[in-house]
């Protein structure tokens, strides 16, 4: 108890920042990437072709039945065998945790996004579909100009709360040895016996981060709620 | 393919990797059925906490919600399974004395059942901010006291309203018991990660596991399901007529 040394948070600083940056990079790849498929995906679940609709929520439903975990793990085996037969390479590509790591949160938080932009554009007054389509668009113009922005700037709140939990769910990637911010405090921590300070940190850091972004979402709702 | 693998002996063990699974699905349903118990009473009581007039219970539940959503969960259990026993010397002895399986279970439990009980909270104060406000009042005007007011009507009442979001907490929380592989608890993705490791038969044993986990997911939501149709309030949009 008496013998904590907090040092080796400060020693061990550029290597933490360099997995915090590969966490928040993970993160927005994943959030931005996630949005545009999880929308696609959306107008799928809500498409009028019937195939359409029930792979996009087989997909869905699929990807929200198994822990996230096992769906790293899938991708991190899956990924450079498509990749070989897509290519017809002789041997699956190295391609490495690090970067499987973006395919599988892009993939993974589309079924999440799915269901926000669902029930967002689900929300948007149906005569304003009506109203576009009596405008001459077309289906494509009447979900890019009108029901989409609605729908993405009704669900913001609940898309960007979306975000923090993928902010923390990044984490996971630690148990597959890659170097994000909890997989920078693991190596420091048993390559120095720092355990009990670098996990402490660690905690205090996401909690911080986390509670800030967290507020700041809050923030928003009641701003967008004035205005509408 | 080769889904004969499942009945093939695991080396130098007496059992085959179908029963190896098998012990892995367990942990994760005991795992899950603890962790559940412990976030429904400790999630209730702080929900509950939060919708009191007592401006310092109010703040002390707020705090417990904020402390355990916004710190992800492998980091909590590190906290639980490194950090607390080396913080606490007492704890650190009898945790040397005692069965690391059992050790690495009842951390599981407790952190899982501490991190769940921050979103059931959440949806137990929604449950009773979402009933009539005149409910209170009616039951304080017929002499129930705060506790009894609580508990004969509204909790019932905001129970049976919050049934959805407790399912989809419910099938999280199964979910999360993968995580406790992280401070290796031997649980059904620990098993399903083994085998891989072992046989190089990475499809079968991740494919068997996500049919697996989909199958409990089904059973918990069909369960809640059951229970939802049981507890509906005659008269309700939900209920029987």
């Amino acid at each position: 108890m008496s013998d904590l040394d907090f040092s080796v948070v400060l020693r061990s600083l550029p290597y933490l920042l360099k997995g915090l940056g590969y966490t928040a990079q993970l993160t927005a790849a994943a959030a931005v990437g996630g949005t545009v498929f999880g929308t696609l995906l959306a107008l799928a679940r809500l498409s009028s072709l019937q195939p359409l609709r029930l792979a996009a929520s087989g997909y869905v439903n699929l990807m929200r039945s198994i822990p996230l975990l096992l769906v790293i793990f899938w991708f991190y085996f899956l990924v450079p065998v498509v990749i070989q037969s897509i290519t017809g390479a002789e041997r699956p590509p190295q391609i490495g945790a690090e970067r499987s790591a973006y395919i599988t949160f892009v993939m993974f938080e589309a079924a999440y996004f799915c269901e926000i932009m669902r029930a967002g554009i689900q929300s948007v007054a149906r005569g304003q579909q009506g109203a576009a389509f009596a405008l001459g668009l077309t289906y494509r113009q009447a979900m890019a100009y009108v029901i989409l922005p609605q729908a993405f700037r009704n669900m913001l709140p609940v898309l960007l709360t979306q975000t923090i939990i993928l902010f923390q769910d990044v984490s996971l990637v630690s148990l597959l040895n890659v170097t994000d911010f909890v997989g920078a405090a693991v190596k420091i921590a048993q390559r120095d016996s720092r355990i009990v300070e670098m996990y402490s940190v660690v905690a205090v850091v996401y909690f911080g981060l986390c509670f800030a972004l967290s507020q700041m979402v809050k923030g928003l709702q009641r701003r967008i709620a004035v205005v509408r | 393919m080769h889904w004969g693998i499942f009945l093939e002996q695991v080396p130098d063990g007496d059992a085959a990797w179908w029963q190896m699974l098998g012990g892995g699905l367990l942990w994760t349903l005991a795992t899950a059925a603890c962790a559940w118990v412990v976030a429904f009473v400790i999630g209730s009581a702080v929900g509950v906490a939060r919708t009191t007039r007592s401006g310092w219970l109010v703040a002390c539940g707020n705090a417990y919600v904020e402390v355990f959503r916004n710190v992800p969960l492998i980091v909590q259990f590190f906290l639980w399974y490194f950090v607390v026993p080396g913080l606490v010397p007492a704890l650190q002895r009898a945790v040397s004395d005692m069965d690391p399986t059992l050790f690495q279970f009842e951390t599981s439990v407790v952190c899982l059942g501490l991190f769940t009980a921050a979103r059931i909270a959440e949806q137990v104060r929604a449950g009773i901010l979402a009933l009539a406000g005149g409910q209170r009042y009616a039951a304080y005007a017929m002499g129930l006291s705060e506790f009894q007011t609580y508990r004969y009507v509204l909790l019932p009442n905001a129970y049976r309203i919050i049934i959805p979001p407790l399912t989809s907490e419910l099938m999280n929380l199964v979910k999360n018991t993968a995580v406790a592989y992280s401070i290796g608890l031997t649980e059904l993705f620990f098993r399903t990660r083994e085998m891989g490791e072992i046989t190089f038969r990475y499809f079968e044993a991740f494919g068997a596991a996500t049919v697996v986990y989909g199958v409990v997911a089904m059973s918990a939501n069909r369960l809640m399901a059951l229970i939802e149709r049981r507890t509906a309030v005659p008269g309700y949009l939900g209920g029987r007529r």
